[in-house]
């Protein structure tokens, strides 16, 4: 009792946080923005050499930007540990009486929380421009969506607080936040699809990037019958699932590391 | 035999950075129930001592046990059973002062129905009642710092550390602090491991104080007792016949020292409250005028300065330069 009391105060205490903090909000739709309109309009009619299946370049990036932004968000969401330790406030937390386990878990959610509100906010934006984009989305596909969504936030929330807990400084944090975003999100086929005769170290590499099912699986929830998936959606989510496992696992006992 | 557990114990207890020595083979123990005051100059490792005592740094070598539970092995229940105020900041200033302590009391456990009470007691306490609901942002430094004094007691844990405790607050904040954790102890029975650069603080709260010096206990008594060892108060008397009455208090029993100062005599005596009337008297019988007199008992400050030989720094020791100062308080 003590312990989940524990995990819903840390839980809440970054949502608070989050949702002070409008111009991140505010900030959050302009990436996803410029993704789908300049890059995706821009690529539209140059993407026909692309395996797109029957989708059109904006209707195959759209999951792809949901997922890019659940990464870069994610990751960025380590940035906290960091901060708490700048300000001491992670002291209180780690003396606090309840396990490291339930500390990391209560972190974990609460930065989920965060960053499955800015893929929410992205499926808004793509709603409101789906007529002139050409992307069909209803309340249906969107409730389907959220809980993929949120199972891959889980497992990328982990890797951002894990390496978070390594590292002493904003500043080499922002450095190694790009050298993880950039790879996932390419490897990923968020933009581009690597199958067919794509190189095929690239399409191992991509098989070893848990974004991959997941912006998999939500490309077969958003394309519907346009979209032939490279895995069919349980095998998708069994992935993500033992990629959280495994991601929690670590960064329990990341967080548990003491001097 | 002993009929209750030491509170804290610890055995040979060591800390290395890297070349530094922070803490060299301390062995202490307090008492159920009694306040020790952790006295030392910045860098003498104190703060170090705490957070091996709070499970936040491991040892090096040695060992320690609070309440019974091994500060490495069992540290769950460690941090069960006590309560800290931190020496640097640990709040959230994006929280308001209100959301800070019902996240604290959640954390440790404090049953739903008690919150509430216990928070407006401890808000009413540091006198932060009207400004509970602002961010913590818009605090000033003493306003956060009594935040998180009135943080540390919301659960009554059984030991509780202070880590300069009322550093850089008004002298107003800090009597009604020092008399609330008086309060508080008289109550619960609540040990209090305290450290401090005030003497006064040292001196109000602790019943027995340990200073310490380069992670090392140089010495460790009452208050009074430490006091004693100084060897006698000092009387100084004004007075234009010095070496007549020089001549004829010589020879008093507890008169350990005289010395012939300006316009008069520095006298180093065993009880000079009861001494100073008779010697008063004697000057009369002989027809010495004495024109004023006073009488200083040593403080702690002397008793610090004598022990560890320097001047005690209210702020920044230089000890420790920049990153290395900040490395060792940080959980890593």
């Amino acid at each position: 009792m003590t312990e989940l009391r524990g995990i819903y105060t840390l839980w809440l205490r970054e949502v608070k946080r989050y949702i002070r903090d409008r111009a991140r909000i505010v900030s959050s739709f302009v990436q996803p923005l410029l993704w789908l309109v300049i890059f995706g309009g821009g690529l539209r009619f140059s993407a026909s050499a692309l395996q797109l299946g029957n989708l059109t370049y904006e209707q195959y990036i759209f999951p792809g930007i949901v997922g890019q932004t659940l990464l870069f968000t994610s990751m960025f969401m380590g940035i906290s540990v960091i901060w708490d330790r700048e300000f001491g406030f992670l002291k209180e937390i780690m003396v606090a009486p309840i396990s490291h386990f339930s500390v990391f878990i209560g972190k974990m959610l609460g930065d989920s929380t965060d960053a499955v509100i800015q893929g929410i906010l992205v499926f808004a934006l793509g709603a409101l421009l789906g007529p002139t984009l050409g992307i069909a989305l209803d309340p249906t596909i969107f409730l389907e969506a959220l809980p993929i969504m949120i199972l891959i936030t889980f497992g990328l929330v982990s890797v951002g607080l894990t390496v978070a807990s390594f590292i002493e400084s904003l500043e080499s944090f922002g450095v190694i936040q790009s050298f993880i975003n950039l790879p996932l999100f390419f490897l990923s086929g968020a933009i581009i699809p690597l199958r067919g005769n794509v190189p095929s170290w690239l399409q191992i590499a991509s098989s070893f990037d848990p974004l991959t099912y997941g912006v998999d699986a939500l490309r077969t929830i958003v394309g519907g019958n346009a979209w032939q998936p490279l895995h069919p959606l349980y095998f998708n989510l069994l992935i993500i699932c033992i990629f959280d496992i495994v991601m929690i696992i670590i960064g329990t006992l990341a967080f548990s590391r003491r001097k | 035999m002993k009929l209750l557990e030491n509170a804290i114990e610890t055995n040979e207890l060591t800390r290395r950075f890297n070349d530094l020595v922070a803490v060299d083979k301390l062995n202490i123990s307090v008492e159920q129930g009694e306040v020790f005051g952790l006295l030392g100059p910045n860098g003498a490792g104190k703060t170090t001592t705490i957070s091996m005592l709070c499970t936040i740094l491991k040892p090096t070598s040695g060992s320690a046990r609070v309440n019974g539970f091994d500060i490495v092995k069992q540290d769950t229940q460690v941090r069960k059973s006590i309560g800290i105020v931190f020496q640097d900041p640990s709040i959230d200033d994006r929280l308001t002062g209100k959301e800070n302590l019902y996240m604290h009391a959640n954390l440790y456990g404090v049953p739903p129905g008690e919150q509430k009470p216990r928070i407006d007691r401890v808000l009413k306490l540091v006198e932060l009642e009207t400004r509970a609901d602002d961010l913590l942002r818009t605090y000033s430094g003493g306003m956060r710092r009594r935040l998180e004094i009135a943080r540390g007691l919301i659960h009554y844990p059984k030991v509780l550390f202070l880590d300069e405790p009322t550093i850089g607050l008004d002298p107003q904040t800090r009597e009604h602090i020092w008399s609330y954790l008086e309060d508080l102890r008289k109550a619960h029975e609540i040990t209090m491991i305290l450290t401090t650069h005030y003497m006064e603080e040292a001196d109000r709260l602790s019943d027995r104080i340990a200073i310490m010096d380069y992670g090392k206990i140089v010495a460790s008594d009452t208050p009074a007792k430490l006091k004693d060892t100084l060897e006698g108060d000092v009387i100084t008397i004004k007075t234009k016949e010095a070496a007549k009455l020089s001549s004829v208090i010589a020879g008093t029993p507890s008169v350990l020292k005289i010395d012939a100062v300006d316009e008069g005599l520095d006298l180093t005596v065993r009880g000079g409250k009861a001494l100073l009337p008779r010697i008063v008297e004697t000057a009369a019988k002989n027809g010495i005028f004495v024109e004023s007199v006073s009488l200083r008992e040593p403080n702690l400050a002397d008793v610090f300065l004598h022990y560890t030989g320097r001047e005690i720094r209210a702020e920044g020791g230089d000890e420790l330069h920049g990153l290395s100062a900040i490395r060792r308080r940080r959980i890593k």
